[in-house]
């Protein structure tokens, strides 16, 4: 009994020491970003900074035109998002609550589209992109990837349960489709809505490939795209960069944050794959 | 009045017809322009030899011949599956252990969990750049822990094998998280009456894990192999950013080497067909997948 409570106390001081080090990169990131240049570079390593100071995050952003990059980054997953919200709920509803000719093989349709990652459809991506005039177009980071089978198939398996009696007494109410739409099923779809909404943002906020291939124009980056093309530099700011990656990581933080519950959730009942 | 009301009613089943198309339109349209006909490009140009400015011209089979000929392709192939084979199986143990022990009644399971889910939040590119940071020659962290254990500095990004390891250890560091989430799904969703029944016949811990919780795992383990493998055949951001597929090319895998053919060397024609291969194999290993566990009831 005695063995067994030792044993059980060092494996649990293990896995403290696992998530410890899964922490560590975090916070060493976090610390780094207040050191002065001086610091940054000394060894051996200061662990918390000596001398605390913002100068990292005023180089970025008057400098860096990191404000800019940010500013970037929140339009586009604040519009996608909402864009991808509303477009995966009325094709989920569609697929979950009409019978219409065509609707068993759409849906499959829309699903085998996972198959056809980005990564394999890029370089003719980029031909339909320019052709469209969305190259270095803000809107060309915004629209193509608001349709997401994922979310798709969160809607439609949510929007399954709703009982037709209750679109039917409003269609007897003379409500139209438009009207039910909004006034019933939104309202009803709130939760779905929100779990879609909370990974939306997260995969606009963090995407890279559709940037990398959309945008060119630097006044146009997104803070990946920004922090991406400052590393490849021939001079890396480390400076500059660690101040950018902190701030670059918060808004998901804070959605993470509120919003925790609803992660897990969506995460183990759909597998979550943009 | 009765032929009215019957025409009228028509109408409105006429005009509900419509209905459940017109909320699809938008997705619909989005996957035509931006999935299917992408697709087809992708497709036709591997046939040609496209190079975004001159008339393509159709050469049948001979970028896919060429390819099969490109030494560099098959390293770079070998390469991404090797890099498949380490990542896929530790990503799984590693997962599944910490699932296993996080669904337990421990202190502090919700701020632990939060903590390894984390990592999976941050965008790739900034994972690349806290490992380039702390994997500094000079200034890194690691190599001062190194030091300090009595071991030389390692020069992490500028060795092969260094490199190589240092892309796998970030991979499992941003992608534990996510597969362990998944395995927690799974594992709650086994009835705890077959662990209390196997408790009852005195079965040792091995024994339960060995045969209710894999077994009864398997449609979950099933989807975190093909999800992981598929990961692992995708990935680039995170490797462009820790080390720029270098050095001398030791870390550059096949979504790379196909970028570079179309967006630096702008031999399209090329880049399109190894993008179908990427895509056939992508395909089949989930569909071998599927076949082998077909008792996974997925």
């Amino acid at each position: 009994m005695k063995k067994g409570k030792v044993k059980e106390i060092i494996v649990y001081c293990a896995f403290i020491l696992l998530a410890f080090i899964f922490l560590m990169p975090i916070i060493w990131i976090v610390f780094c970003s207040f050191k002065g240049s001086s610091e940054l570079f000394k060894w051996p390593p200061t662990i918390l900074p000596k001398n605390f100071t913002l100068v990292n995050y005023v180089t970025a952003f008057e400098k860096g035109n990191f404000g800019l990059f940010f500013y970037n980054s929140a339009y586009v997953s604040i519009i996608s998002t909402v864009i991808t919200v509303l477009i995966n709920t009325m094709a989920g509803f569609a697929l979950a609550k009409y019978k219409f000719k065509g609707a068993n093989f759409l849906l499959v349709a829309f699903i085998a589209t996972l198959m056809i990652p980005l990564e394999v459809i890029m370089i003719p991506i980029f031909s339909v992109v320019k052709n469209l005039g969305l190259y270095n177009n803000i809107w060309g980071l915004i629209i193509p990837p608001a349709a997401t089978p994922t979310g798709l198939f969160i809607m439609r398996q949510y929007l399954l349960s709703v009982p037709d009696d209750l679109m039917e007494a409003a269609r007897i109410d003379g409500a139209t489709e438009w009207h039910i739409f909004w006034k019933l099923i939104i309202p009803i779809a709130k939760p779905a809505m929100a779990v879609l909404a909370i990974f939306s943002f997260m995969w606009r906020w963090n995407d890279f490939l559709w940037p990398l291939i959309v945008i060119s124009d630097p006044k146009k980056y997104t803070i990946q795209l920004a922090i991406s093309n400052f590393m490849g530099q021939f001079n890396v700011d480390w400076n500059s960069l660690l101040a950018m990656s902190v701030v670059a990581m918060i808004p998901v933080l804070i959605i993470f944050l509120i919003f925790q519950k609803q992660f897990v959730q969506g995460m183990v009942t759909s597998g979550m794959k943009d | 009045m009765a032929l009215r009301k019957t025409t009228s009613l028509k109408k409105e089943n006429m005009k509900r017809g419509l209905v459940p198309y017109l909320f699809i339109l938008p997705n619909f349209i989005i996957f035509l322009i931006f999935v299917v006909i992408p697709a087809i490009y992708g497709l036709v140009y591997s046939f040609t030899n496209y190079d975004g400015l001159s008339e393509m011209e159709f050469i049948g089979l001979k970028n896919y011949i060429s390819i099969f000929k490109d030494a560099e392709f098959w390293s770079v192939l070998g390469k991404t599956s090797l890099y498949a084979a380490i990542v896929v199986p530790l990503i799984f143990v590693f997962s599944l252990m910490i699932a296993n022990y996080l669904i337990k009644e421990i202190r502090f399971k919700g701020i632990i969990r939060a903590i390894f889910y984390w990592p999976t939040m941050v965008s790739f590119i900034i994972v690349g750049f806290t490992w380039k940071w702390m994997l500094g020659d000079n200034f890194g962290i690691v190599n001062y822990f190194l030091n300090l254990s009595g071991h030389a500095s390692v020069k992490w990004l500028t060795t092969g094998f260094a490199a190589s390891i240092a892309v796998i250890v970030a991979t499992l560091w941003c992608r534990i998280g996510f597969y362990m989430i998944i395995f927690i799904g799974g594992l709650q969703s086994i009835p705890t009456s077959y662990y209390e029944a196997a408790h009852i016949d005195g079965a040792t811990k091995w024994q339960v894990f060995a045969s209710i919780t894999l077994p009864l795992l398997k449609p979950t383990s099933l989807m975190v192999i093909i999800l992981s493998v598929i990961d692992a055949f995708k990935s680039y951001p995170l490797i462009l950013a820790l080390t720029g597929g270098g050095p001398a090319k030791s870390t550059t895998y096949l979504v790379q080497y196909i970028y570079q053919f179309g967006f630096e060397r702008y031999e399209i024609g090329y880049a399109s067909a190894m993008s179908v291969i990427l895509f056939v194999l992508l395909g089949t290993f989930t569909a071998i997948q599927f076949k082998i566990n077909r008792g996974g009831e997925i």
